[in-house]
């Protein structure tokens, strides 16, 4: 269809207003086929009206923008059938098992054998055991990891994960990152926002800052160091971060995808 | 649009398992209504002349128990469309290459199905009760399509709110004048015994007509011009309540 373009996303000139609020002001930006992309922007820089906009979900006021070549305002049927959307707030149904609602999916994206696609999933994700249970006895971890399993089936050529990590612990925080990089590494083209630097550092092929409604800066991690003021040599005292402390402490090591109980859940309320 | 059955299908399955995994919203439906029942025939019943339009206060009641338990029912039609929009589920939905019109559909099917079993659990308590008809098959089918066209109507009213609702009381509220409509026409007592005004609104209002065509098909008696009024009062708020609430829903989804 468009295998000759480059970009998975291409986004042109975008603006957005809701009533007096003028959220996006003319945003471009062009994201490569599988690459990940982090739209890194603190709370109300318009990072979510973008991917609401990008998934069909919202119309832009003015500019265009394109998915795998397809114009998200005039053939949006054709993009939702491209993409795949991890919202802000994990899209998954409480009072079904986990199982039950990969088959959900399964079955509204009209795949044949939902069931064997479920089971595959659970094991990929390390939910095998808890896919019996209600998600609603799942910790903020493990329903994160449900809901990133359930964006990918179908194998969309595009996903969105708007502020994946937000809320998370950092034990759950690394098995998305993780999942992340698992995606990359198998081609999908991923746009994450998110407000963590660390985050857009740790899994970015390309880094942009969304500020005020408009992109200021756009570039991998290399080139936006690079806008920085030359870096000077200082010998200090390397203190351990908190996350090392916590981790050293709690005996678990980063990439740990094992799964945690609903303890951890009801510890982390 | 090729979608579009096979994914209301999945759909209204899904709300169906909600159901089934939480009896209670069908329990607590029917409830109240009973008890509304219980009351009425076990304490006020005997005060109230009904000028022996039936054999007992029970058969007199229950059409109008009928559309109360329906009243409260579509209220958890538009706590569950509300619950959905909420979370994150919806957005989800919309952003899958589904036909966008069975996220509605499944849930109006779902409340036709809950009301369907809610009623049939009032009319079971009923017939403990002593309720008796001389209604035949025909008319038992009869009062059942009178009911669903009563549902559906209703639900697509509740859909309004369960899309627009900012708060889970907002969502059900509206659904409270619903229920106390019943009370002010021929469904508990005769319109004849009313003052001047408050008989006019009763005899006016879509609840009598269906009240009056509901008894009459249970007492195996011939329905009336009651049965027009009353399919016309079922249809008009079907079809307002229809296109209203699709007009919501594509200013919410677009």
């Amino acid at each position: 269809m468009s295998a000759a373009t480059a970009s998975a996303i291409t986004v042109r000139g975008i603006e957005k207003s809701y009533k007096n609020l003028h959220v996006l002001r003319g945003v471009d930006l062009e994201v490569q086929r599988g690459t990940v992309f982090a739209l890194l922007g603190s709370n109300g820089a318009g990072k979510t009206t973008l991917v609401k906009i990008l998934s069909t979900l919202l119309k832009a006021d003015a500019g265009t923008a394109s998915v795998v070549g397809l114009d998200v305002a005039k053939e949006p049927a054709q993009v939702r059938a491209a993409i795949s959307l991890t919202g802000q707030f994990a899209a998954v149904d409480e009072r079904l098992t986990g199982r039950e609602n990969l088959v959900l999916i399964a079955r509204l994206r009209h795949l044949r054998a939902p069931g064997t696609i479920a089971d595959e999933l659970l094991a990929r994700f390390s939910l095998t055991e808890a896919g019996g249970r209600k998600v609603s006895t799942y910790s903020g971890g493990m329903r994160r990891r449900l809901d990133i399993a359930m964006s990918l089936i179908g194998e969309p050529s595009v996903i969105f994960l708007d502020e994946p990590t937000t809320g998370l612990d950092p034990e759950a925080r690394q098995e998305v990152w993780q999942t992340v990089r698992q995606l990359a590494g198998k081609g999908t083209t991923v746009l994450l926002t998110t407000q963590y630097l660390e985050e857009a550092e740790q899994l970015a092929d390309r880094i942009a800052i969304l500020h005020k409604g408009r992109i200021i800066v756009d570039g991998t991690l290399d080139e936006l160091k690079k806008l920085l003021p030359a870096a000077t040599v200082e010998y200090v005292e390397k203190q351990p971060t908190l996350e090392e402390v916590f981790f050293a402490l709690t005996g678990e090591s980063t990439g740990d995808t094992a799964d945690e109980t609903t303890d951890a859940a009801q510890a982390q309320k | 649009m090729k979608h579009f059955f096979g994914d209301t299908a999945v759909l209204t399955g899904r709300s169906l398992t909600h159901i089934v995994r939480s009896p209670d919203t069908i329990i607590t439906t029917a409830v109240t209504p009973i008890a509304i029942m219980l009351m009425f025939v076990y304490v006020f019943g005997g005060a109230i002349d009904i000028g022996g339009a039936t054999d007992s206060y029970v058969t007199y009641l229950l059409p109008g128990i009928l559309l109360i338990t329906v009243a409260s029912g579509i209220s958890y039609t538009a706590y569950r469309l509300f619950l959905d929009m909420q979370g994150g589920i919806f957005e989800r939905f919309q952003s899958m290459p589904i036909a966008r019109a069975s996220v509605l559909w499944a849930h109006v099917l779902t409340s036709l199905i809950a009301n369907l079993v809610s009623l049939a659990l009032v009319v079971g308590v009923a017939l403990i009760m002593g309720f008796r008809t001389g209604a035949d098959v025909g008319g038992w089918l009869a009062v059942l399509g009178i009911m669903a066209l009563f549902t559906l109507a209703l639900t697509w009213l509740a859909v309004i709110p369960g899309l627009t609702a900012s708060s889970v009381e907002g969502a059900s509220a509206f659904s409270y004048p619903l229920i106390f409509l019943p009370f002010v026409s021929s469904a508990f007592a005769p319109t004849e015994s009313m003052p001047g005004p408050v008989r006019w609104f009763a005899e006016n209002q879509p609840v009598t007509s269906i009240v009056d065509s509901v008894r009459a098909i249970f007492a195996g008696q011939p329905v009336g011009g009651e049965l027009w009024v009353a399919l016309a009062w079922c249809l008009g708020i079907l079809v307002v309540a229809f296109v209203l609430a699709i007009a919501t829903y594509r200013r919410k989804i677009s």
